[in-house]
């Protein structure tokens, strides 16, 4: 079951997360806080004709936080403001149980899935996307 | 290492149902104990009993069920005076616990005693129990707030303190042990200081009550407070020890039922402590689940107990000093059971969750001392001891150490 948590996938988006660093302005900037265990993830994003031009992230926290959020800047970057959304719910959904992810949609984010096992880990790897809903709904 | 302990900790944990086995549970080795500990079951009977056979309000009813509920929450009061060595039972004021009892003394005393331009000494290791009523009563008051910081090593400088006092310090706000760093502060040497400059010395003793013996009259502190749950007892009960002149000059923390000898609408009489901070129905079976364990620690004693858990923690220090990359922080050998570290750059919630996965329970994270947190660089994972722990816990703990280390691809 801990093989599930921590997948070669996860560990690897840990140790070399991708977009991880800070926008030059303009730029948003949306703060994540679990302050339970001191996980924080900050987002820094573009929006341009209704997409997500650029985004990164900084922080510190676990494994599972900060490989979230590596995963959540490779996905969304580019995408539609619905798209986004769209995805958001999607991985919120997978991860607390809800539905099982789509391999095709959702890439290497489906070895999130494994936090499903964690009850107390849930909250490391939706902390990312609810950032990012918390920015794009403050960025309406 | 050959110890030659003094308690069979096994012995202890049979009077524990949740070391029991449980057709759905599965067994847990249990060190998380600085954030609650685990039930005897005189405890969980005590309470029952009570709920079952002897419930009524206290200090109310005409009634003979009434007056024996009352006999035993008094009781309970008499018992932790005893517990702390108290001079009257009139000076230890039932409240849900450490947190609230330092709540009261903010409110009540800081509120009335507290001025402009006064000034309040807090450590930098305190829990936010024991930080934040200060930080909201200095900006509510005007009254500045010093921070009386620790060394490298994670401990207290008396030096440091002689140098923070001055003739407008009207407390000085210190734990008895470090919910982080384990270490055990010289409260009774930091009181006398704080006297010599006029001031209140109130200590915050969650962590060492249930672990070592603590006398009031011997540390001669002003205010002493601790939580039931963190000593063998129920939770939603705790107790606030203070001098009986502080009690009597400090005016009531809630007011309602209970706590008036008299009130019509133009006269308002409040009742002697420690009846006039108690208002409403306090928690009286809570109360009664607390007796019982403070009666539980004695029946084991505090000396011996404390003996134990040195030994206990001496064998742990050497064991973490086993695993390669483990940073522990506070002072090494003298401290008590509680341990935190960081191990490698592998975050503390990882730690933890490649540790539960194995049974064993510990705490990661920043220990609600967020101040401290940042001294030290961030959260940390932590195992605290109680005595039903002994050394195969610790030797559970540094195997599941090494499996964390290669679960992260550190080599062996």
């Amino acid at each position: 079951m801990l093989d599930e948590l921590y997948q070669e996938i996860i560990l690897d988006h840990y140790r070399h997360p991708r977009g991880r660093g800070e926008l030059e302005p303009p730029k948003i900037t949306q703060e994540g806080f679990n302050p339970s265990c001191g996980d924080e993830v900050i987002l820094d994003l573009r929006l341009e004709d209704g997409r997500i031009s650029d985004i990164r992230f900084h922080g510190r926290g676990c494994s599972i936080s900060q490989a979230s959020a590596s995963m959540l800047t490779e996905a969304v970057k580019g995408k539609t403001l619905a798209e986004a959304h769209a995805l958001i719910q999607q991985v919120l959904a997978m991860v607390k149980g809800e539905a099982e992810g789509d391999p095709d949609a959702l890439g290497d984010i489906v070895a999130l899935a494994g936090v499903r096992n964690f009850p107390v880990r849930v909250k490391c790897a939706t902390l990312a996307w609810h950032t990012l809903e918390e920015a794009l709904r403050n960025a309406e | 290492m050959a110890t030659t302990l003094t308690i069979d900790a096994s012995e202890i944990r049979r009077q524990f149902p949740f070391f029991q086995p449980h057709p759905e549970m599965r067994s847990v080795i249990y060190l998380d104990n600085a954030a609650t500990t685990q039930k005897p079951y005189s405890v969980i009977e005590a309470v029952s009993n009570f709920w079952a056979h002897h419930n009524a309000n206290v200090h109310r009813g005409g009634h003979g069920a009434g007056a024996r509920a009352s006999e035993l929450y008094e009781a309970a009061r008499e018992r932790v005076a005893r517990f702390l060595n108290a001079r009257e039972p009139a000076e230890i004021v039932f409240t849900r616990g450490t947190t609230e009892a330092i709540n009261l003394v903010a409110s009540s005393w800081g509120e009335a005693f507290v001025k402009a331009g006064d000034e309040i000494i807090v450590t930098e290791m305190e829990h936010h129990a024991n930080l934040l009523p200060w930080m909201r009563l200095a900006e509510k008051q005007g009254a500045t707030l010093k921070v009386w910081r620790i060394t490298d090593d994670g401990r207290l400088n008396l030096d440091d303190l002689r140098a923070l006092l001055t003739e407008r310090t009207r407390l000085v706000a210190v734990v008895h042990i470090s919910n982080v760093l384990g270490v055990v502060n010289p409260v009774a040497e930091i009181c006398r200081l704080t006297h010599a400059a006029g001031a209140l010395c109130l200590v915050d003793a969650a962590q060492s009550v249930a672990h070592m013996p603590v006398d009031v009259q011997a540390i001669d502190c002003d205010f002493l407070a601790f939580s039931g749950h963190k000593a063998y007892g129920p939770t939603g009960i705790g107790a606030l020890y203070a001098k009986r002149s502080l009690l009597e000059a400090m005016p009531p923390y809630q007011v309602g039922g209970g706590i008036v000898k008299t009130v019509s609408w133009d006269r308002l009489v409040w009742s002697e402590p420690p009846t006039k901070f108690e208002a409403g129905t306090p928690p009286i079976g809570e109360a009664i689940g607390l007796h019982a364990a403070l009666d539980f620690i004695d029946s084991i004693g505090r000396e011996t107990i404390e003996a134990y858990e040195h030994e206990l923690t001496r064998y742990a220090l050497e064991r973490l000093q086993e695993v390669p990359g483990l940073r522990l922080f506070g002072p090494v050998p003298d401290r008590a059971g509680i341990f935190a570290f960081m191990l490698e750059d592998i975050h503390p919630h990882d730690i933890a969750t490649v540790l539960d996965a194995r049974d064993i329970a510990i705490r990661s994270g920043l220990h609600c001392a967020h101040p401290l947190g940042e001294r030290l660089g961030g959260s940390t994972a932590r195992a605290s001891l109680a005595i039903y722990n002994d050394t195969a816990h610790i030797d559970a703990l540094i195997e599941g150490l090494h499996e964390v280390r290669k679960v992260f691809g550190y080599a062996g």
